[in-house]
């Protein structure tokens, strides 16, 4: 295809699953508010007053950046698995396979539709901090590159993970048993020093610490490890993905008998 | 060059067992094929090895003269695949759907466009342009599905079963497109069905498999050729009684007796009509009526797929 001809593709995806989830903007971007105010107002009013400020910050200070990476992470990654898995469902994936659409071009159409989604959800979670306490972004592009990286990323993993379900089922085995936990022991409302050494120690093992840290990082200018580091371990997984991704693509896998 | 040309293509999945074994195949550019077979047979694999939704395990296949593995992009192009099973997005308008099939190919929007109202309009679509898929009928979704094959104006058109579920008027509706298609844009059109009247009315050109197997190919004269025989139903005039099926028994033809005054007469190849009523008329016959048992193109279908035709 001519770069004008595979341009056209991917807009045709991308826009498509854009149009999919901002059509069902009360199942896809109302939730996350609703959550995260409940934890504003819970933590925040209820509880955060009684307790102690965490390296120099409130508890809802603190927590903003993790509950935006929870939401995101998990908006990016449903986008991207339930729309491709229902796809394969009722075989409408078959318009895109018989085409010469390019698997890069139906890899990127996903993914940058996904990512979008987790970035209107981040920003509205923020915008909804912002209603209960008095926060700022200190670092923008930082802030929008975490925001976006870590929303490709989950994508990526929800493509994989629709490629490989079978049934319903199988695209929430992954949200429920493996990204809530490690969201919830990822740094999202304790700070690493205050933990034993053992829980540090398998905290610092946890790619999404290292997402929460980044994010942290550019909204209160805290790191509890190096930005760097967050960078390089985003980087990684994110290639790393991506090939996991374009290979089983190749192969047809679950995707071609 | 043939629109369509496999080579040797198999197809084994890994409980070992063959969907296609060795099948060589080519579709001369404007013709219109048929591709017969009895259910499983293996014809759906073999137009899902075509439009790159199986991956075969040997052979080579050629989509309008581009190898399908060395030059996929330009091979897929060529091909409009209208499949069995409906696999539309339902939460799409009609619309929809058309525009984003021609996006994947990368035909601009205001080209696809035009093309959608055109194939709408002659499918007897445009009042459902918005739609959604969900609410549409049985034989809409399926027409629907054939303006989509079409949208990116490909040379080559494949449709598996297009008629499946489709009343009488709809079915003749979709014949004369598919007709019109053929003769004016001479578009290369490979159909699979099972009603033989529909390859009759329509199709040069027939292949037959059977078990993964291609049992015969050629054209619809040749294949009726391959026939060993016909047999006809003849009504007489008067009721046969012992002495004359006893003579009858003793005649060069293969004959039933099915009623007082019927009986059904298999004539050989090298046998004629003539021959027949000359020696019904030596023994003082006389033939009220006559017609064939079977339509020529389904005894041909029947006789091609029976238990052992190919050893």
């Amino acid at each position: 295809m001519t770069l004008k001809e595979t341009l056209i593709a991917f807009w045709t995806l991308f826009s498509k699953e854009c149009y999919r989830f901002l059509r069902i903007w009360g199942q896809t971007l109302i939730p996350p508010i609703m959550t995260s105010s409940l934890y504003f107002l819970i933590f925040g009013n209820f509880i955060g007053n009684r307790i102690e400020n965490i390296n120099g910050f409130t508890l809802m200070e603190f927590m903003t950046p993790g509950l935006m990476m929870m939401s995101v992470i998990s908006a990016s990654y449903m986008n991207v698995s339930s729309s491709f898995y229902f796809s394969k469902f009722q075989r409408s994936i078959e318009e895109l396979l018989i085409s010469p659409t390019s698997n890069h071009t139906i890899i990127w159409g996903f993914v940058l539709a996904g990512s979008l989604r987790g970035v209107i959800v981040g920003v509205l979670i923020f915008s909804t901090a912002k209603i209960f306490i008095d926060i700022n972004i200190l670092h923008p592009m930082t802030f929008f590159f975490f925001l976006f990286v870590t929303s490709a990323l989950f994508s990526l993993a929800g493509l994989i993970n629709a490629i490989f379900a079978r049934k319903f089922d199988d695209i929430s085995i992954v949200p429920t048993f493996i990204l809530t936990p490690l969201s919830y022991l990822g740094g999202v409302f304790y700070s690493v020093q205050q933990i034993s050494e053992t829980w540090a120690f398998f905290t610092r093992f946890n790619p999404i610490f290292y997402l929460v840290n980044g994010l942290r990082f550019s909204i209160l200018d805290l790191s509890e490890t190096s930005v760097n580091i967050s960078f390089v371990v985003l980087s990684f997984l994110i290639v790393t993905l991506y090939i996991i991704c374009f290979r089983l693509l190749e192969k047809g896998v679950g995707l071609k008998t | 060059m043939y629109a369509i040309e496999l080579s040797h293509v198999s197809k084994k999945y890994k409980s070992q067992t063959y969907a296609l074994k060795d099948v060589s195949l080519k579709v001369e550019e404007g013709d219109f094929f048929a591709f017969l077979g009895p259910n499983g047979a293996g014809k759906s694999t073999t137009i899902g090895i075509i439009s790159s939704l199986v991956v075969k395990t040997a052979g080579q296949v050629k989509i309008g003269g581009y190898d399908l593995d060395e030059d996929p992009i330009k091979a897929k192009k060529c091909l409009g695949l209208v499949p069995q099973e409906f696999n539309l997005n339902v939460f799409e308008s009609c619309l929809a759907v058309l525009i984003n099939q021609a996006g994947y190919y990368g035909v601009a929007k205001s080209v696809a466009y035009e093309r959608a109202e055109k194939y709408l309009n002659l499918l007897m679509l445009w009042s459902e342009r918005n739609h959604q898929v969900r609410t549409l009928s049985g034989g809409m979704k399926r027409r629907l599905m054939i303006a989509r094959a079409l949208i990116h104006n490909p040379p080559i058109l494949i449709l598996d079963e297009p008629t499946a579920g489709v009343d009488v008027e709809l079915r003749k509706l979709i014949w004369n497109f598919l007709e019109g298609l053929n003769r004016d844009e001479k578009k290369t059109i490979i159909l699979t069905t099972h009603y033989l009247e529909e390859v009759e009315r329509l199709c040069h050109h027939v292949a037959i498999i059977n078990k993964g197997k291609l049992v015969s190919t050629g054209s619809l004269a040749e294949l009726v050729n391959q026939l060993p025989g016909q047999s006809y139903i003849l009504s007489l005039e008067e009721v046969l009684n012992n002495p004359t099926k006893e003579k009858l028994k003793t005649l060069s033809y293969e004959i039933k007796f099915l009623e007082e005054k019927a009986i059904e007469v298999n004539l050989l190849k090298h046998l004629s009509l003539s021959d027949l009523f000359k020696d019904l008329g030596q023994l003082d016959l006389k033939v009220k009526s006559m017609r064939e048992k079977e339509n020529q193109i389904e005894q041909a279908f029947l006789h091609m797929t029976k238990e052992g035709y190919l050893s």
